[in-house]
């Protein structure tokens, strides 16, 4: 799955590319005061990205092994327990079946998930599952989903995940700054998270879902961006309206304008929402069209999905057999 | 190893649409068509024939025939005779026609698709998204109004045999704009694709027996511009419609000139995209996409000007240079390509010699691929640095080629929108509802679209104004094409007056009757004065002899006094009542004065002078209800059409029932916000003199009425050139109405030709109603997507 580097570290193929992490900026209203998204045009352009490009075949194919490796493989139930944690850890590192991969010629190729997230308890068994593999471990934070706890205790929690080994923190942001127009109180809040964090990368969700208008989207984008983010991300996955492509395009194009401004790259994550391959492709779409090859790499896009990877095996399996698989032939994640 | 090349560098797939269906199609029509006249293909083994190619590899697809003059007399002949069984159909049995066609064509989109890009060369996925869904909706929607015909345009008829000639650029959806609503309201026809793109068109006439549409209802003709002229030229056609060229559309008008035909012309444009600083910029720059890339920008409406607020212009061309670079171009059977080929190698050469000769005169060209010569190829371009008076400005191009100029403020905007010959269509761009409301109705185009460009859907009226033609196309606005009002009854001519010598008719102070210019009584330019006879022949007053002078001093009248057009319906009405309430306190010297001029009764003075007063008061309630549509669009937001005053209007006033007639027209004019400058008849002229002592007392605001008399057709043809007259209606003599509908080919203006003696005034039914109000106005669609 992965290669050696000197007995110690272990690095994944997709992450050769270095990347200079997003420092933040000084908090500047004048930045995002003035952003109006248009909604029906942004749909417009949203709902195009299928008619306008094909992905078919091999190639088709090859985005869709790229997507497996864009996936933070997420499971946030009540009922989650170390043993399901493990179940998950274990199709992370294999995602697909050995028969497929020889099928598909991929020989000693790995090919894994970016990452796995999960609730705080259960950093420890995805830790111990993921050692050595170069799989990112996420964990939810900042009292997710609703963010609603003190703040302390939000900033506490992420030290926690921190010490018990998780190098990526989705952290929740507090909607009701972005609904009362308190940017600043959304900008300390995030700064102090991304502090808190410390070489862990910090993938800020912004509920899109329970923030009203895609003007808001956009605003908060920056703000997030500003204060420090490495990734904005749509959702909890809790909301009753998750990732959808006109919130992503609009998200992407404040990652967009913040590049332009700073010459920083910020990843974005869409989750929620992406179930099967035919969306996936959209997103990768979105995100070649609006920002180029570059944010299709693991450092720059993630999926956040718990049932794509089955949809993703699924359609492998017909681009090597010629006919639909079932799903209990893939290994449960 | 490929899948990890592709893993590594996540390149879409060249997906090709397969055409072996379209092939397998043309060869069993052994690739060569003649024409589809009355429900069966007639063939000419000793006609001229074309070649059509695929422009984007150059290869031979199929042979056309060229109609001659007899093909063309066969086709019409056809037309005539299946029409009384067509309307007698009725409109349930139209509409049955109507969706069967809708249907069919539904049942084969894809290979109406794939015809259209082998033919065209546009991208598959705009045939296949665009093009096709949109003419099947046509269909959809003109069967119902072929079904609601009988209820809601009682009082019209339909027009009878219809020429049609459509252009090469979207050959399917001008087929299905001109031929829909024709056969709804009851009309047959005669439509000839443009000769580069014939074969959708070959595609839908089969259809046409597979739907059972009545043989001689629908016919179909090949042929180049003689072919079109032939057919437009036609005597036994009653309406032309045109799409195409502002040049050809120029020849046409005048070429059925005095035919007393129909007319309606959809043309050219240079159509504005207005992007002010409280845009949404990303949105704006798809918006463009849309505007200009859209069809290899060979579209009527492309929203090839792009003028930008100079405070977000850097930032806007940044982002849009950027956004270019992602266009695909390719096989236009590919489905991941955006732009294809141009129709035709003469078109790739046409824009190609346009830019580079418009480029000598300055500016700055931004491209972000090569040109594919033999593909017919024209990489999507960006022309900056330029001026309003540069060619490629002015002149439409008519491809992929988008000018982009900046403005400082809205009123600039505005000017600069409107700077121009053409008036086809625009967009505005603004997040600010309050500046978009505000810059739409200042825009002179029949089409605006907020925060959104190129967006078409049967339920809308589709027209321009200006060189970019006139009529409507979908739409209640748009039926009225194809319907001419019922019931209008022809009057004897007056009898001729036996003039006698000049004698002394004066019992009183000698009566001066001056012109009405800019809200001042002035004498005539020229210093002549021509008499007027009474019904008995004798000189009962001196008017002045008009000339060209007086003719350009009243209508800069009427062009200062726009403040009218912008006032409130209930203003207008206001003065309307008032003119009323003035007059009526003049009767006793009306009749008189009707009683001398006409020779009527006093018992005929009286019907008429009331007649004219009820026709003050009709006009005054309609001022303020006469009101637009919202149409029901499927899509989320709000398509306003609104009926706008066409502007200064010209006016030739009728000679029967002189009083009611000119008070009639004038008072429809005037309540729909038109500025009118009024050519009274040479008979009547005195009474119509005598009107302007009730404007007077009646706050007109100076300049909204100005009156000339003198010759009446060389003062009627110099309104019909001038080009600040926006239209003109007429009642002369034949001769009269073909000079102006013929002189009206320079700029363009509407005309609204009539026999001396078409109706009886005094009859409501036929003297007034809504064909005055609709004659009175243009309507223009503004398309409001909202959501936030």
């Amino acid at each position: 799955m992965t290669q050696q580097v000197s007995g110690a570290k272990v690095v994944p193929l997709h992450d050769k590319q270095t990347l200079a992490r997003n420092p933040g900026l000084e908090f500047d209203a004048d930045c995002f005061a003035n952003l109006q998204v248009n909604r029906s045009a942004t749909e417009r352009r949203a709902m195009s990205y299928g008619s306008r490009r094909s992905i078919k075949r091999e190639q088709q194919a090859a985005w869709l092994l790229k997507a497996i490796t864009l996936i933070d493989l997420t499971t946030l139930s009540g009922d989650d327990t170390a043993a399901r944690v493990r179940r998950l850890c274990a199709k992370a590192k294999n995602p697909l079946s050995q028969n497929l991969r020889q099928q598909l010629g991929l020989n000693d190729i790995p090919i894994s998930t970016a990452a796995v997230c999960v609730y705080h308890d259960m950093i420890q068994p995805a830790n111990q599952s993921l050692a050595g593999t170069g799989i990112h471990l996420a964990a939810v934070s900042t009292g997710f989903p609703a963010g609603l706890s003190p703040l302390p205790l939000r900033l506490k929690e992420i030290d926690y995940a921190v010490a018990d080994g998780a190098d990526e923190i989705d952290i929740v942001i507090s909607r009701r700054h972005v609904l009362e127009g308190n940017w600043r109180a959304l900008y300390d809040e995030v700064k102090a998270m991304r502090e808190a964090c410390g070489e862990a990368h910090i993938k800020t969700i912004l509920a899109t879902g329970e923030l009203g208008t895609l003007t808001n989207i956009a605003k908060a984008s920056m703000v997030c961006m500003m204060a420090g983010a490495d990734f904005i991300k749509t959702s909890t996955g809790k909301e009753s309206t998750n990732a959808t492509l006109p919130v992503s395009l609009t998200m992407v194009r404040a990652i967009r304008e913040y590049l332009a401004m700073t010459d920083y790259k910020v990843g974005f994550k869409p989750a929620g929402g992406v179930a099967d391959t035919k969306t996936a492709l959209l997103y990768m779409t979105m995100m070649k069209e609006e920002l180029g090859l570059r944010w299709l790499q693991p450092d720059l896009f993630r999926f956040g999905a718990s049932s794509l990877l089955g949809d993703i095996e699924r359609q492998l399996d017909h681009f090597v057999s010629g006919y639909y698989s079932a799903a209990y032939r893939h290994s449960m994640g | 190893m490929i899948l990890m090349d592709n893993f590594n560098n996540l390149e879409y797939s060249s997906a090709l649409e397969s055409s072996s269906e379209a092939q397998a199609w043309l060869a069993e029509q052994n690739a060569h068509f003649g024409h589809f006249i009355n429900g069966s293909w007639l063939h000419n083994e000793k006609a001229d024939t074309m070649p059509v190619t695929n422009p984007a590899n150059a290869e031979q697809l199929a042979t056309i025939e060229l109609a001659d003059a007899s093909m063309v007399d066969s086709a019409v002949v056809a037309a005539q005779q299946a029409l009384p069984a067509w309307q007698a159909m009725g409109g349930m049995g139209r509409a049955k026609v109507l969706y069967a066609l809708a249907r069919s064509l539904q049942k084969h989109t894809r290979l109406f698709a794939v015809l259209e890009t082998l033919d065209n060369g546009k991208p598959i996925r705009e045939s296949r998204d665009a093009d096709v869904p949109l003419a099947v909706r046509h269909f959809y929607h003109h069967a119902g109004w072929a079904k609601l015909q009988a209820e809601e345009f009682a009082d019209y008829q339909s027009v009878g045999v219809v020429g049609q000639i459509i252009p090469w650029n979207f050959p399917l959806l001008m087929l299905a704009w001109k031929i829909a609503p024709a056969l709804a309201m009851g009309n047959t026809l005669v439509i000839k694709p443009a000769e580069q793109t014939p074969l959708t068109a070959m595609l839908f006439a089969h259809l046409c027996v597979q739907a059972g549409v009545p043989a001689g209802v629908v016919n179909i003709i090949n042929g180049a511009g003689q072919a079109g002229a032939l057919l437009a030229a036609h005597e036994g056609v009653n309406k032309v419609a045109f799409t195409g060229s502002t040049p050809v559309g120029k020849a046409i008008r005048q070429a059925t000139a005095g035919q007393g035909k129909k007319l309606s012309l959809e043309l050219g444009g240079k159509s504005a995209f207005i992007v002010f600083e409280d845009a949404d910029l990303d949105a704006a720059v798809e918006g463009i996409v849309d505007a200009i890339w859209f069809n290899q920008g060979e579209v009527c409406c492309a929203g090839s000007r792009l003028l930008v607020q100079a405070s977000v212009e850097q930032r806007l061309i940044a982002k849009l240079k950027e956004r270019m670079k992602t266009l695909s171009y390719g096989n236009p059977l590919d489905k991941s390509v955006d732009i294809g080929a141009l129709v035709s190698q003469e078109q790739y050469q046409r824009v190609d010699s346009m830019v580079t000769s418009g480029l000598e005169a300055g500016g700055e060209l931004y491209q972000t691929c090569e040109a594919n010569i033999s593909a017919n190829y024209y990489p999507p371009s960006l022309i900056t640095d330029v001026e309003t008076s540069h060619p490629l400005v002015q002149e439409e191009i008519f491809g992929p080629v988008l000018v982009a100029i900046s403005f400082r403020t809205q009123s600039e905007a505005v000017s600069l929108a409107n700077n121009s010959r053409f008036g086809l269509a625009s967009s505005i761009w603004s997040e600010n509802i309050n500046r978009a409301l505000d810059v739409a109705p200042k825009i002179k185009s029949g089409v605006v679209w907020i925060n959104t460009h190129n967006q078409f859907d049967a339920a809308c009226g589709f027209g321009g104004v200006k060189e970019s033609g006139f009529g409507r196309e979908g739409g209640r606005e748009g039926l009225y094409e194809y319907l001419k009002p019922a019931g209008l009854k022809a009057q004897k001519p007056l009898a001729k007056i036996k003039e006698r010598s000049v004698g002394s008719f004066l019992d009183n102070i000698d009566h001066t009757l001056k012109f009405y210019i800019g809200g001042k009584q002035v004498r005539p330019d020229s210093g002549h004065s021509q008499p007027v006879y009474s019904a008995k022949g004798e000189v009962v007053d001196w008017v002045g002899a008009g000339n060209r002078k007086d003719i350009r001093n009243a209508v800069s009248a009427a062009v200062k006094a726009s403040a009218w057009s912008g006032s409130a319906g209930h203003t207008r009405a206001q003065i309307l009542y008032f003119m009323a309430e003035n007059l009526s306190l003049r009767e006793s010297e009306w009749v008189t004065k009707l009683q001398t001029m006409t020779g009527h009764s006093a018992k005929q003075a009286k019907a008429e002078f009331a007649a004219s007063i009820e026709r003050l008061f009709t006009y005054a309630a309609w001022a303020d209800k006469y009101d637009g549509n919202v149409h029901n669009v499927p899509y989320r937001g709000v398509t306003m059409a609104l009926p706008e005053a066409k502007g200064v209007l010209a006016i030739v006033t009728p000679e029967q029932s002189p009083l009611v007639s000119s008070v009639s027209v004038i008072a429809a004019a005037l309540a729909m916000g038109n500025r009118i400058v009024l050519v009274a008849n040479e008979r009547f002229a005195n009474l119509i003199l005598d009107l302007v002592q009730v404007l007077e007392t009646s706050d007109m605001p100076a300049g909204v009425v100005n009156i000339v008399t003198g010759s009446r057709q060389d003062l009627a043809i110099q309104l019909a050139g001038h080009a600040e007259v926006d239209g003109m209606w007429c009642w002369a003599d034949a001769e009269t109405n073909k000079q102006v509908e013929y002189t009206s080919a320079e700029n363009l203006k509407t005309t609204w030709c009539h026999d001396d003696n078409d109706r009886d005034w005094l009859c409501d039914k036929q003297g007034e109603g809504k064909e005055f109000l609709r004659q009175a106005t243009e309507v223009k669609n503004i398309w409001t997507p909202y959501g936030d």
